[in-house]
């Protein structure tokens, strides 16, 4: 891997971020209300409307706005949220540290469970266990969130009565409290992506299984299981990083919901709250900081692709 | 395409795709009519009945008939999905082919800025623009089709990269003809079955978003019976009455299996490698 490569990838997430802060903006200025009535109330009088409006800059032209909104950023200043008068960056930097945990801990749980699947398939290829698998892959994959989300609450908060079904226990104060609020929006974050990522480490292992190396592999007499885990499941693991780094997109996007059921202070319910009461400067903020966490795992993803194979040469 | 539909249907999962997308499409069309009760008549002697045989889904907390209610919601959910679907399938395709078409710089911007807005998680991204245009069942289709309409781009672009070099797009070229018959003309139709096949397995994650948006009160308003609203509005009876939520919940993960199959189905019986 090349420094040139490096800067035009990182040029990339640039313009990438530079394209979603335009949309985000410019969705956002199209918004029919009006942030000074927002701030006073309907009751207000014209003159105060007036000197807030100049006070936030909003009678200026847009791409003046912009560029203040732009550059207020690059230094760190996200602007204050219009419902609570916080410093937006304060808000969201700490709900994002929570919702990466959450992410984290999904991710950690999908591998664990859809690599071993994926191979499971694999091997039995065409076999009732193969066709058990993509029966539950693809009930993974069409069950909404939302709908997992109640029913693993229903099922372990109520009927059972094993773990707590909503609420949140920072990880500084127990971190006990912690893992078992967690354990049920783990559990439905991954899913979807369980059933993705086996699939895709089935057809992947499926392929690697029928080429020539493994094949001189077993007739080395190396035993069956030492060719699985040690010849194939590298090669067959590669393409399967790539598709958990487009995966964290989608997790990002789960999150938004499984915090806003299970009422877990992250960024996802952050931006629902703002959204709900179109909260500019959050809303703005929000995801203009999800979009860049998911370009920013996208970028990671490629350098461990480059660094796990060496064969790769980006010019 | 006699010989797709056969080969779709040679395989078991091509069947069951088929078969569950069917039943959704008569329940779509016939729903409203093969309700065997009114899904809004309000009931306060048959409040909160589990699943029996007057009430094949049970009642809600107002006595409704639950079964009406999905039945008469198979409208709001599926055909939304279907349009929202629709609509990016078709600004993805001419999008896609023309940035084949055009290639060089043209080609590299489009892409770069499709993948730039592919960094907003969809959810995300039809969340702004609800939460911009208002929240209503036609906004949220809108949000749904812009937010899937970067990946049929991609999809829409693969594809006619490879129809660009085809010797009727030069003869075209030759011809002098103009960007807009060579790309609405001679191009869109030869990529249609991929994009098709992508649209497919597009319509279960629109079911699943458009219910989702639904659930967040962003998408279909009350008193309509959108399942996903259903499903909200049936958390708050979680504990007393379990299958108001299972109900409507169970016919959106059938629906979205039902388009998955499909979709993969479909994959399969065009896709000549993996034919036997």
């Amino acid at each position: 891997m090349t420094a040139a490569y490096l800067g035009r990838r990182l040029l990339t997430i640039v313009y990438t971020l530079l394209v979603v802060s335009l949309l985000v903006f410019g969705m956002t200025q199209l918004l029919p209300a009006d942030a000074a009535v927002t701030l006073l109330g309907a009751s207000a009088t014209p003159q105060s409307l007036a000197q807030v409006r100049a006070q936030l800059g909003l009678d200026q032209p847009a791409w003046l706005q912009y560029w203040h909104w732009l550059s207020g950023i690059a230094a760190g200043d996200f602007g204050r949220s219009m419902r609570t008068g916080q410093d937006v960056a304060a808000m969201m930097f700490p709900a994002l540290g929570r919702s990466l945990l959450l992410a984290l801990l999904a991710l950690v749980l999908m591998l664990a469970v859809a690599i071993p699947l994926g191979i499971v398939a694999a091997l039995h290829r065409g076999r009732a266990m193969d066709l058990v698998v993509a029966m539950v892959s693809y009930i993974g994959i069409s069950v909404p969130e939302f709908v997992t989300a109640t029913v693993v609450a229903l099922l372990f908060a109520d009927f059972l009565g094993w773990l707590p079904a909503t609420g949140y226990v920072p990880v500084t104060e127990s971190i006990g409290g912690w893992l078992a609020h967690m354990v049920l929006p783990t559990l439905t974050v991954s899913m979807i992506l369980v059933a993705h990522v086996s699939r895709m480490v089935r057809s992947e292992m499926v392929d690697v299984l029928a080429s020539d190396y493994v094949r001189a592999a077993h007739l080395k007499g190396l035993s069956p299981r030492r060719v699985v885990l040690h010849h194939a499941l590298r090669n067959a693991l590669l393409p399967t990083i790539t598709i958990v780094a487009l995966d964290v997109g989608y997790l990002l996007g789960g999150i938004i919901v499984v915090e806003e059921i299970f009422a877990i202070p992250g960024i996802g319910r952050a931006l629902i709250v703002a959204v709900q009461n179109r909260d500019l400067p959050a809303i703005q903020a929000g995801v203009l900081i999800i979009a860049a966490t998911y370009a920013l795992a996208n970028f990671l993803a490629d350098l461990a692709y480059a660094w796990l194979d060496r064969r790769i040469q980006y010019a | 395409m006699p010989d797709t539909l056969k080969a779709l249907v040679r395989s078991p999962q091509g069947v069951v795709g088929v078969a569950i997308c069917l039943l959704a499409l008569i329940l779509v069309v016939l729903g409203p009519w093969l309700a065997p009760y009114d899904p809004n008549a309000l009931s306060f002697t048959a409040r909160y009945q589990p699943p029996d045989l007057d009430h094949w889904f049970g009642t809600d907390q107002m006595g409704r008939d639950l079964f009406s209610r999905v039945m008469v919601g198979a409208h709001a959910t599926i055909v939304m999905s279907l349009l929202a679907t629709a609509i990016a399938m078709l600004l993805g395709a001419v999008v896609g082919t023309l940035s084949a078409y055009l290639g060089g710089r043209v080609d590299e911007a489009i892409m770069r800025t499709m993948d730039a807005i592919m960094a907003i998680p969809s959810l995300l991204f039809a969340l702004l623009i609800v939460s911009t245009l208002g929240k209503s069942d036609i906004n949220a289709v809108a949000a749904i089709a812009i937010a899937f309409t970067p990946g049929m781009v991609r999809v829409a672009r693969s594809v006619a990269l490879a129809v660009r070099t085809q010797d009727y797009v030069s003869a075209a070229i030759v011809r002098g003809e103009s960007t807009r018959f060579i790309v609405l003309r001679e191009m869109l139709p030869n990529i249609v079955a991929p994009v098709i096949v992508e649209g497919t397995v597009r319509v279960a994650f629109a079911v699943m978003l458009f219910a989702t948006l639904s659930f967040l009160g962003l998408g279909a308003q009350p008193p309509s019976s959108e399942w996903g609203l259903m499903v909200s509005e049936a958390r708050s009876h979680l504990f007393t009455a379990p299958w108001m939520m299972i109900m409507p919940g169970f016919c959106i993960a059938l629906v979205a299996i039902g388009f998955n199959l499909l979709g993969d189905g479909l994959r399969d019986a065009l896709n000549p490698r993996s034919r036997v």
